[in-house]
Formats: structure tokens, sequence, C-alpha cells
């Protein structure tokens, strides 16, 4: 059993139990987006006190946060005991695109090259994952949700403002994969 | 305990994202390549059982564990704001591979560097936050 939960699981799989995830949270009467998130951790820290948009209750949001524990806790579960320490089983294609740009093959979940403590204390690396989470950040609550807000439970609730936000995460995404990361790397 | 439940949903999401790939920067580029199905069969699925589950619970007005009606807040309209607010949102999805939920799971794994992206994003947060009024929505 435990081998075989430690394969990893197919695409199917996952989007029945994103689905299920949001169906969950909608019956404790609450909505699955995890980026809103970020807006409380900055309430929580005190940044109400200077900005108007960071105060109110944040204390009610802490189902939310509660969320993200789990989700951490999750990805330890995953990586401890349901892990055979496999390579991503990506495609032929993204191997050779990436080995163009001096990325190598995976040898687990995440690139050497941007993962490893070594590449994210060069300048490069730190400014990659600080930037990269800073637009990722800013973006999220000016569109007004992410991947989960909007992809999957605006989407899911035939919203045209989730739509044109879902077009917008393409269009950053391809802007950065085909002209961004040949600059970069 | 009333907050295990949320724990307990933050922890399947957690596993099944690990397990599916779906936190690894490089099934992330795949995406962005159009080079697989694998991540578009994960939104893809979630998505179509979500309108599926969406519309049962509009159609027969369910209720939540409290008892309340499970109410959908419509999303105010706008091009700006969902265009520019989404574009930058990719710019950095596609750099770190990683979105706010898989961000997290990342920490889990214990890709450590992963908290660099973390303190970017909520100083992004904050930014939007300070300057919003200033911003076209």
């Amino acid at each position: 059993m435990l081998e075989f939960l430690s394969q990893p699981w197919p695409w199917y799989t996952s989007g029945i139990v994103i689905a299920f995830v949001m169906v969950l949270l909608l019956f404790f009467g609450k909505s699955f987006g995890v980026s809103a998130n970020l807006r409380t951790i900055c309430s929580a820290c005190g940044a109400g006190r200077n900005v108007k948009f960071f105060d109110f209750d944040w204390r009610a949001q802490t189902w939310n946060l509660l969320f993200l524990v789990g989700a951490v806790t999750g990805g330890f579960i995953a990586a401890e005991f349901l892990s055979n320490g496999e390579a991503v089983q990506i495609s032929q294609a993204t191997i050779q695109d990436l080995s163009a740009l001096g990325i190598s093959a995976p040898d687990g979940i995440q690139p050497e090259e941007i993962f490893s403590l070594e590449a994210a204390f060069t300048l490069k690396g730190f400014l990659i994952l600080l930037l990269g989470g800073f637009a990722i950040g800013f973006g999220a609550r000016y569109a007004g949700g992410c991947t989960s807000g909007h992809a999957i439970s605006g989407l899911s609730n035939l919203q045209l403002p989730s739509l044109i936000a879902v077009i917008g995460f393409f269009i950053g995404g391809l802007a950065t994969t085909w002209i961004l990361l040949p600059l970069i790397f | 305990m009333r907050g295990l439940k949320f724990i307990i949903a933050g922890l399947i999401f957690g596993v099944v994202m690990s397990k599916s790939e779906a936190i690894s920067w490089f099934r992330i580029q795949e995406m962005f390549r159009f080079q697989s199905f694998h991540m578009y069969g994960i939104i893809g699925t979630a998505v179509i059982l979500g309108v599926i589950i969406t519309y049962i619970i509009k159609k027969y007005k369910l209720r939540d564990d409290q008892g309340n009606p499970i109410i959908f807040t419509p999303k105010e309209m706008s091009v700006p704001r969902y265009l520019i607010g989404g574009t930058i949102f990719g710019l950095g999805w596609a750099l770190t591979g990683a979105c706010p939920g898989p961000m997290f799971v990342n920490i889990g794994y214990q890709y450590w560097a992963i908290l660099i992206a973390v303190v970017g994003a909520i100083a992004g947060t904050y930014l939007y936050g300070a300057i919003k009024d200033r911003l076209p929505h």
C-alpha cells in the first residue's frame, strides 16, 4: 500500500481531490483561496496600523491560516513518508528545452539551479525567488485571487472576472517562460 | 477542536499537490511550454467537477455544517484589474514555479529556498495594499 502511494499520483486523482477540498471548505462555510492568507499575515504583523487595506479583523481568517498549516504538514508527510525519491517525470521535450537554458534534468521535485541553497544564495538565485515571490504576492492581491481563488473556485462558479485573471496568469507565465528565462539563464 | 477540520483539509491538499507533482517548478515549465497534459488535466478535472458541484449546491440550496446557506459572492467586473494583476501574478508563477498554495507545501517538503519567495510574496502583498488606490481597478 505504502509502495503504491509512494509513486507519483496521476493527474485525475489530483483534480478530483482538489475539487473535493474546495467542496469541503464550502461545506465548512468558507471559500477556497490560498493567497488571501498573505494579506492576513500582513495584518497579523500589524500592517493595519499604517495601511487601511490591512486594517480588518484578521482573526476571523484564522481558519485559512490553519489550512496553510495543514498544507505545510501535508508537504512534510508526502516528503517523509510517501516519497520514493524519484525525479519528476516531465516530458523529454521539456528536458531538452531546459537543458538548452542550462537547467539540468530533474533529480527530484525541484531544479538544483534555483532551489538548492547554494543557488538560492547567489545574487541571481536570490533575486529570482524574491522577485518571483513579490510578483506573485502583488499580482494575486491586485487580481483578487490566485490559482485556487480564480482558476478553481472562480471558474467553477463561471465567473468572467476569473477567466480574465486566468488569461492574465497565462500571459505572464508565457512571457516569463519564453522571454525572461532565456534572458536570465 | 473546531480548527482541526481546516488543518485536515489543508493536509489533504498538501499531500495531493506533492504527490501529483503540482508543486514542481518542472511541471509548471512543462505546462507553460504546452509539452504535457499533466497540469491541464489536474486543473481541468478540478474545474469540471467544481462547476458541477457548484451548480448542484445552488440548485438544491445546500447548507454548510453550521446550517447556513452556502453563498457564492460574485466578483466585481473589471478588465484591467484582473488582466494586469493576473499577468503580474503569472510572471512570478513561472519564475518560481509555485503559486501561493504550492509555495507553502514546498516549505513542508523542505525546499527551504522557497522561504525567500514567501517573504517576497508577503512584501508584494504589502506593497499592493499600500498603493492600491493609485492603481487602475
